[in-house]
């Protein structure tokens, strides 16, 4: 049993015989290289799966690649593709849906958020309760949920169109949500307004409990009417919120794809496509690679711009 | 506010509450029919008019996880007695069980890449959000936006190279793959709000502890870890509920092995046009746990929703 002990002597010895400075390095590492150590893997993990694609998008935007057709090899062919997009008919219609939706969506969330958002700040009884109850639907899987709307819509057995029969007095059978060229596209603002206004309110509800309470008190000494508190206290003080939520909620919607794709796909024909449906049937059922990508980076650096955009002004707000 | 007079203060209250429980109730009917139809039989989920009241049956759950063959009945005749209630039932349909659905197998799936993929962000992202809050790193607030910025982008714009780097590097449709691409999803939440979680907790706990002779990865591990857990949690549930609702990668990049359960629901199909209780009982088994994380996460919901932009 003695070979332990002689090892043991060694690193003891050895142990004695390093300086202090080393001894600490191999202990605890500088503050620096944990700093670089810590943040290594995340940015190399980004520009593995999320710049290099971005990358290689951007080049394959130049060329006439087809992705099933990989053999045939690819061209560059300069800035045809984004000629093509830009003077596509069809990419122009896709795109006036894709504002319709986001127009109509926002405007909703907006004034039911909002709404919601005010009466639960008056702090009933039970309020937290049924706060969590309505942020339910946005929590939950859009593709399963959508495809499940899918059943509430149907015409003759669906319980939307049994509800809204039951209210109107219509047959519900004589109007088909999804099938419809005119109300198919309410029958996605529909979904997307019930699954996210708890999204805006809850950002919301945020911003009004921010205002403290002897603001108003104030405005009640000077004998302001609630009409005019409304206007010049409480409105102004959640601005910054509510454009922080539309922000947030505008750049989800302008890529708006698994909610709609099992709701409608897109149909009946295209009036309810928007536009990463239609990137994803340039890209993936017509394997137009170049054009597509062409395509997903104009949609990129319209999200990008004018989100920037978009946060300067809400800086401003802000600052005001 | 408190200069209203009390009468007035207190209906006001109570139309507000009246309100947001219509809103409430109203908004909850989707789920709650989702719920019911996983238990209604084939006949009753499509009758007119809707059925609120019917005899409950475990048919929809038994056909989620089973593909049946209809069966003459003389062929029925041959059998043994049916020796479960689940066969009992399928027999009942002049069926019988050939086997098990894929249902379970993609059900898997969600859970391994999302438990996956919420492990190595959130791992990653502590890291990441402890340099980013103690240290002075170069270009840190371009570094933290560039974080944030990948998230912009629409995802079917990087599916079409992902698509083509996964079939080079033989990682397309296997978990791995999956894995990889949630957490560079997940990684900018994770980055962002474990950062605002760790800056909440006061360096001077770690230099206390460094003063007692730890070493900084040592106080990391011992006094940062410790406080944040909380915040880790909620992070990770918040991936977690990411990775397991996400549907457009899953669509485009796996079709078989690695499929996930939010593209195969839909697919669910039964004799005659899709089978509708079979279709709920998957939603609600899908549904059920993200139900219960959110009430789980209720007080740092808003947190993660922004980004940690709004802490309340």
């Amino acid at each position: 049993m003695s070979r332990p002990s002689i090892l043991q002597k060694i690193v003891t010895s050895a142990a004695i015989a390093t300086p202090a400075p080393v001894v600490r390095q191999v202990r605890g590492l500088s503050d620096r290289a944990i700093a670089w150590l810590f943040v290594t893997p995340t940015i190399l993990l980004l520009l593995a799966i999320n710049i290099f694609p971005l990358i290689w998008t951007i080049q394959l935007s130049f060329t006439n690649y087809k992705a099933n057709r990989a053999a045939r090899g690819e061209k560059f062919i300069g800035l045809r593709n984004y000629e093509r997009v830009l003077g596509d008919a069809d990419i122009w219609i896709t795109l006036q849906t894709t504002a319709h939706f986001l127009i109509w969506t926002m405007l909703l969330q907006v004034l039911l958020g909002f709404g919601l958002a005010w009466l639960l700040n008056k702090q009933f009884k039970g309020h937290s309760f049924w706060t969590t109850l309505i942020l339910l639907p946005m929590m939950l899987s859009p593709a399963v949920v959508g495809n499940f709307w899918r059943f509430l819509y149907q015409p003759q057995i669906g319980l939307f169109n049994y509800i809204i029969a039951f209210f109107t007095g219509a047959d519900p059978s004589s109007f088909q949500m999804l099938g419809d060229v005119n109300l198919a596209p309410w029958s996605i603002v529909i979904v997307d307004t019930w699954m996210w206004t708890p999204y805006i309110m809850l950002i919301c509800l945020a911003g009004l409990r921010s205002i403290p309470d002897y603001i108003y008190e104030a405005a009640e000494v000077d004998r302001a009417s609630k009409w005019r508190q409304f206007w010049s206290i409480t409105v102004p003080m959640v601005l910054p919120f509510l454009m922080l939520a539309v922000l947030f909620r505008a750049i989800e919607n302008f890529k708006m794809f698994d909610l709609v794709v099992e709701l409608t796909n897109g149909g009946p024909g295209s009036v309810t496509e928007l536009a990463s449906i239609n990137l994803k049937r340039e890209a993936f059922e017509k394997w137009r690679t170049g054009y597509s990508s062409a395509f997903a980076i104009i949609l990129f650096v319209t999200v990008f711009g004018v989100a920037n955009i978009y946060v300067k002004a809400l800086n401003a707000v802000k600052q005001r | 506010m408190s200069f209203a007079p009390p009468h007035e203060k207190l209906w006001g209250k109570r139309l507000a509450a009246g309100l947001v429980i219509v809103y409430a109730l109203v908004s909850i009917i989707p789920l709650i029919w989702i719920f019911l139809t996983g238990f209604k039989s084939p006949q009753d989920s499509i009758s007119y008019p809707p059925k609120m009241v019917f005899s409950p049956t475990m048919e929809g759950y038994v056909n989620v996880f089973t593909t049946r063959t209809r069966q003459t009945p003389e062929y029925m005749e041959t059998l043994p007695p049916p020796e479960t209630w689940y066969d009992e039932l399928v027999r009942s349909r002049s069926m019988v069980i050939a086997g098990p659905s894929k249902f379970g197998q993609r059900f898997l799936n969600s859970i391994i890449i999302g438990f996956g993929s919420t492990f190595l962000s959130v791992f990653l992202g502590t890291l990441a959000a402890y340099a980013f809050s103690r240290f002075k790193i170069p270009l840190k607030d371009d570094l933290m936006f560039f974080i944030l910025s990948t998230r912009m982008m629409p995802p079917i714009a990087v599916a079409i190279p992902i698509f083509l780097m996964y079939r080079e590097l033989g990682l397309a449709d296997t978990h791995l793959g999956m894995i990889l691409l949630y957490t560079a999803v997940n990684i900018s939440l994770a980055v962002w709000l474990l950062k605002g979680f760790i800056d909440e907790i006061p360096r001077e706990y770690e230099e206390a502890a460094m003063i007692d002779g730890y070493s900084r990865f040592q106080s990391f591990c011992k006094v940062v870890l410790p406080q944040a857990t909380t915040g880790i949690a909620a992070t990770a549930i918040f991936c977690l509920i990411f990775s397991w609702n996400e549907y457009a990668f899953a669509l485009l990049l796996t079709s078989g092995t690695a499929q996930t359960a939010p593209p195969f629901i839909p697919t669910i199909i039964g004799e005659g046009g899709l089978d509708w209780p079979a279709v709920a009982a998957g939603a609600t088994l899908f549904l059920v746990p993200i139900v219960f994380f959110t009430i789980m996460l209720r007080k740092h919901l808003l947190r993660g929703i922004t980004f940690g932009a709004v802490r309340k």
